[in-house]
């Protein structure tokens, strides 16, 4: 015998909001991103000039060069709001989780040669003040970008840079038996030793730029992508045979976290980019001044790190970086 | 030494303080340029008590099941038509408000705290304003999500988002907000994170959440549900915020007093609109405006102030006078958007005989003397078929922007306008609070967009008249404007109930 579930035939009056079929057409319904991402911000009739910036309005396309016809273009192939970005972290938090469990159980660190912890201790710690400056850069982009596409993907970078420099901050404690010296020592470092002030010379330009696209460019594209492969693919790679797979296990995220990330970043400046030869020129001429910098901020932590190698590896790393580039469309 | 089991509070500060650091390469005063200028003094920023001490990954995790059960719970309110099982269509009144005024301040939040979030130069309160700002960010898209089905079957929602930078009542909470993030680093988060998240977020959550689910709105119950642990975090920031800075110096005390003020008498002329939503537009009734402002500012927010004193801070300016006005403000409220609906995205009706009478027995005389008879009057015209509208523009004030409906706190029987002049031009305020506030920023009130007068000036799509300027709003009579009862959401609500009014006819049917 079946049960036959009578229900009131209910037709809907419409399928999407307005401000949607606009964009994706009529008669089609909507995704929770876009409902989630587009036109969530104010453009016009805004009351008061900001007492912090009055010469601009509250929300204003002339906080960057980029000329965007419509920025609500630069969205996010992860299709992040706020629902999947943190169910998407919390999965990864969590095998973050088991990560440091087992290498604090198994005691792996032990296994490690003395040099390499050091090296540690010298060239990887202090990162979490680079990541630091990285919450910055992305914060900055998120109060000040122009459209809720950007601006929010830019705060979920935000978080997760202050989480990276979280788990790098377990790392250095789990390292030296949760002895918190090794974190002011870290900072000491970061303020004093000579590998590290190149790196933080331009971090802290950085946090002075007033265009929100040129603080991506500088921190999403090229101060990460010289820094992750350095930290977490050449630094992993050397480390492996030194008895380092602890650390391979607890820097997992930084290398999940960055291979999704890019998508995000890449996608973005390629939309920048394409919409006019006026854009590219801007993000090349950002290239052009920053990328020499941070190619001398990366060489001598490489040179600490890998000795003899350390030229081979900046190598590698810049000319990939250009290629990188010139696939997105940019002058290598 | 060893430190094998950190406290949460000691392995917190590992986590979070001591990751920023003094720079040298660029001044800090260039670096955070924006947290002097307001005269606020900070000796010590490592005194900031954090008031979450949440790590990132214990944020992921707990948000993240947060957002599983509330999805869960939206998808399956759609499926199952949920929106019929509404105590009454009027209800949505309230929601459309809500989804025209009050999301876009969510995320106008999610912006304000990415800003603080940026410029202070303490790190644990940049950190904490992050974190709000990403809750602000989820609020802001949970209830699209939430309003989204909605949408699909009444009208109201689906122009909301072309209405927030243009509709005349509107521009009451967009000016609000706007007078915040526009305000230094310290204003702001003393009047969203104290005055307004702390002080009388009571008088504007628990009646939305509470109203939601007297009324069978299973969406906006659960998001709000959802939302109350974040809530509970943003309160704790506000009070942290304030204590924080009085605590740091004593020439902070007289500035902290002069935005307590200010907010304190933006917040309540704002939660008129909340007011009136509890008076007139749930089916259902929670509670009173005057009953609510009883409990929630008589009771428990001069306690708080009690509090405060020991650190200089006295009750805020004219909140007498908010008191007096308990008994007043929604009845003059709704009486506006009963006539003007022709130019709002929602409905609006004549109290029916139940509400009249759940409204004497909650405002007595006031409401019998001076308000019952109008109801009538409005009343008679309906049965004669001339259902009465306004056909003209309104005197809105100049610091809060609503229409100038109010009255004399004595006299309720004269309208309350005062008037300041400034550089040669006359500016009108509906109290002796909104004109304080222009007087003492009047290079900023001045610049505010008044929506009246852009209409007179062309600026408003050409519109010279309410209905071309409705029709500017994208809003037609019958569709999204007009009364209830003559529109399309009452027709299709009875055809969805089988031709059943669902008007509830007693005053019992007013509570649950």
């Amino acid at each position: 015998m079946s049960v036959e579930i009578k229900t009131a035939i209910i037709e809907p009056v419409r399928l999407t909001f307005d401000h949607l079929e606009a964009r994706i057409g009529k008669g089609k319904a909507a995704t929770r991103y876009q409902e989630a991402v587009h036109d969530m911000q104010s453009t016009q009739n805004f009351h008061y000039r900001p007492t912090w910036e009055p010469e601009l309005e509250l929300f204003d396309k002339r906080r960057t060069a980029i000329v965007l016809e419509d920025f609500d273009q630069l969205l996010d192939p992860r299709q992040y709001y706020y629902a999947p970005y943190t169910l998407q972290r919390a999965h990864q938090q969590e095998l973050a989780d088991g990560n440091f469990d087992m290498v604090e159980k198994r005691a792996m660190f032990a296994t490690l040669a003395p040099a390499w912890a050091d090296k540690i201790r010298r060239l990887i710690v202090p990162l979490r003040h680079a990541e630091w400056g990285a919450n910055t850069a992305n914060c900055f982009m998120s109060a000040y970008a122009y459209g809720a596409p950007f601006n929010s993907a830019a705060l979920m970078q935000a978080m997760d840079r202050l989480g990276i420099a979280q788990y790098l901050t377990r790392l250095a404690l789990v390292l030296d038996d949760h002895n918190p010296q090794i974190l002011d020592r870290g900072k000491e470092l970061w303020l004093n030793d000579p590998v590290w002030q190149p790196l933080r010379h331009v971090i802290e330009d950085g946090m002075v730029l007033k265009d929100w696209f040129e603080v991506h460019v500088l921190q999403n594209l090229l101060l990460d992508g010289a820094i992750f492969p350095y930290a977490y693919r050449h630094f992993d790679q050397a480390i492996g045979s030194q008895g380092g797979v602890a650390y391979t296990l607890v820097t997992e995220f930084m290398r999940d976290w960055y291979a999704e990330s890019v998508r995000w970043t890449e996608s973005t400046i390629k939309v920048a980019i394409d919409a006019s030869a006026a854009n590219r020129a801007v993000v090349e001429s950002w290239v052009k001044a920053w990328e020499p910098r941070v190619r001398a901020a990366l060489t001598p932590l490489a040179e600490a790190a890998f000795a003899e190698a350390a030229a081979t590896v900046v190598e590698s790393i810049f000319t990939d970086q250009a290629a990188r580039r010139v696939k997105l469309g940019l002058a290598g | 030494m060893a430190v094998k089991k950190a406290s949460l509070k000691e392995k917190y500060r590992l986590m979070t303080r001591g990751l920023d650091w003094e720079t040298t390469y660029q001044p800090m005063d260039k670096v955070f340029p924006y947290d002097k200028y307001e005269g606020i003094k900070i000796k010590d920023w490592d005194k900031w008590e954090d008031p979450f001490r949440l790590t990132m990954d214990a944020y992921w995790k707990y948000q993240a099941e947060k957002e599983r059960k509330l999805y869960a719970i939206l998808d399956s309110f759609s499926q199952n038509n949920g929106q019929l099982n509404l105590s009454d269509a009027r209800y949505l009144t309230a929601i459309k408000l809500w989804m025209q005024g009050i999301t876009p301040l969510e995320y106008a939040a999610h912006r304000g705290f990415s800003h603080v979030g940026r410029q202070f130069r303490g790190a644990g309160a940049r950190v904490a304003c992050q974190m709000q700002a990403l809750d602000e960010l989820r609020h802001a898209q949970t209830q699209m999500h939430a309003f989204s089905h909605y949408n699909k079957y009444f009208s109201g929602f689906h122009q909301a988002n072309h209405m927030r930078d243009r509709a005349w009542y509107l521009s009451i909470p967009k000016s609000f907000f706007e007078d915040a993030m526009t305000a230094g680093p310290f204003e702001f988060v003393t009047s969203i994170s104290f005055a307004f998240e702390y002080v009388l977020t009571n008088l504007l959550f628990m009646p939305f959440v509470s109203g939601a689910a007297y009324n069978g709105d299973v969406a906006t119950t659960t998001f709000g549900f959802s939302a109350q642990s974040d809530e509970s975090r943003h309160m704790t920031l506000g009070l942290e915020v304030v204590k924080f800075v009085l605590e740091q110096h004593e020439d902070n005390v007289p500035i902290m007093q002069r935005y307590i003020d200010k907010w304190f008498w933006r917040g309540y002329r704002l939660l008129a609109l909340v007011g009136t939503m509890m008076d007139y537009m749930l089916p259902k009734k929670v509670m009173s405006w005057a009953e609510a402002w009883g409990v929630y500012w008589e009771e428990n927010g001069l306690a708080l102030f009690n509090d405060l004193s020991r650190y200089g801070i006295r009750l805020p300016k004219y909140h007498e006078i908010a008191t007096k006005e308990k008994l007043h403000i929604t009845h003059q409220a709704w009486m506006v958007f009963y006539t003007a609906c022709p130019a709002t995205a929602f409905h609006a009706w004549l109290p029916q005989p139940y509400e009249m009478d759940w409204l004497s027995e909650k405002y007595g005389e006031t409401f019998d003397r001076f308000y019952r008879p109008r109801f009538e009057k409005f009343g008679d015209l309906e049965k004669a078929g001339k259902r009465f509208y306004t056909n003209r523009l309104p005197l809105v004030c100049q610091t809060c922007q609503i229409p100038d409906f109010f009255t004399e706190v004595d006299n309720p029987m004269k309208q309350a306008v005062r008037h300041s002049e400034w550089r040669g031009m006359k500016f009108n305020f509906c109290s002796d609070g909104c004109k304080d506030i222009f007087v003492n920023e009047p290079e900023k009130f001045c610049q505010a967009y008044i929506p009246p007068q852009q209409i007179y000036q062309g600026n408003a799509g050409g519109a010279r008249t309410l209905a071309e300027y409705a029709a500017w709003l994208r809003c037609g009579m019958g569709t999204e404007s007009g009364d209830y009862y003559s529109s399309d959401d009452y027709a299709n609500w009875l055809k969805w109930h089988g031709e059943r009014d669902t008007t509830p006819s007693s005053s019992a049917a007013a509570q649950p």
